[in-house]
């Protein structure tokens, strides 16, 4: 079966969709990035949707569950890329993406995930104190 | 105003979603639709297809290319499913008796320039949707 690849970089993984995605694989993806982040204990995903021509509703909605569960399991997650015609469709569907992090690339995107993974040991620390 | 061309396909199972996303973004370049157009209508068939299958049990797609003072195309989704009761509130957004968002019929009117529904309880459901140039 068709699978999208998720690489692991330090403590995030990078997920780089290209392929016209059909909705058995988005649900697949959405399984295995819950899985690997368990396994690995990622801190960050990061999407890059930079290849996809369309985003419709399901595809809104697997972003929007995979922001969500990967929050639950202590991970931030980050969509990049996104085509200005996609965000403009996608505005006008009725899709706003909330609860989802979005980043114009994937430099901005990694930075993003750094700084809140900074932050967030950063108010640990002054929580023991 | 002339139809170019008519092309038939079979929207029955979740691949033919990507098919009918294919065929309508070569159609709507073809047309010389700008890329922003061309994602709408791309992202309302794709909308539209899977309530045919999901909703309408599957049924078909057939697409017009319009040759007018404006080129257009035209998608007439068309299924034999079960039909919808209250048609203002499937057009309504949240609204679903899936499991989806409730933004595919709505979302779909959105984003071209016609859009016509007709539906017959245990007869089925046919969406017509125009995008002009």
């Amino acid at each position: 079966m068709e699978k999208i690849p998720i690489l692991r970089m330090g403590e995030f993984l990078l997920v780089t969709i290209q392929v016209d995605m059909h909705d058995r694989l988005a649900m697949t993806l959405q399984d295995d990035l819950t899985q690997m982040i368990t396994v690995s204990e990622a801190r960050g995903v990061l999407i890059d949707i930079s290849s996809l021509e369309i985003v419709d509703s399901f595809i809104g909605r697997m972003l929007g569950n995979i922001a969500a569960m990967s929050r639950v399991l202590d991970a931030e997650t980050v969509v990049v890329g996104m085509q200005p015609a996609v965000a403009i469709t996608l505005v006008e569907l009725g899709l706003s993406l909330s609860g989802v992090r979005t980043a114009l690339n994937v430099d901005a995107g990694m930075e993003l995930l750094r700084s809140s993974l900074n932050g967030s040991k950063v108010l640990y620390g002054s929580r023991v104190d | 105003m002339a139809v170019v061309s008519t092309e038939s396909m079979p929207v029955q199972s979740e691949p033919d979603v990507v098919t009918v996303r294919r065929r309508v973004r070569d159609a709507s370049a073809r047309l010389g639709f700008s890329l922003v157009d061309q994602t709408k209508v791309v992202t309302a068939a794709s909308e539209l297809a899977r309530n045919t299958i999901i909703y309408g049990g599957g049924g078909t797609l057939q697409m017009e290319l319009l040759n007018g003072p404006r080129n257009g195309l035209r998608l007439i989704f068309e299924d034999k499913g079960p039909g919808i009761a209250d048609i203002d509130l499937a057009l309504r957004d949240g609204f679903t008796t899936g499991s989806g968002l409730g933004l595919g019929l709505g979302g779909a009117k959105r984003l071209v320039s016609d859009f016509e529904i007709a539906s017959r309880l245990g007869e089925g459901t046919r969406v017509t949707i125009t995008r002009w140039k």
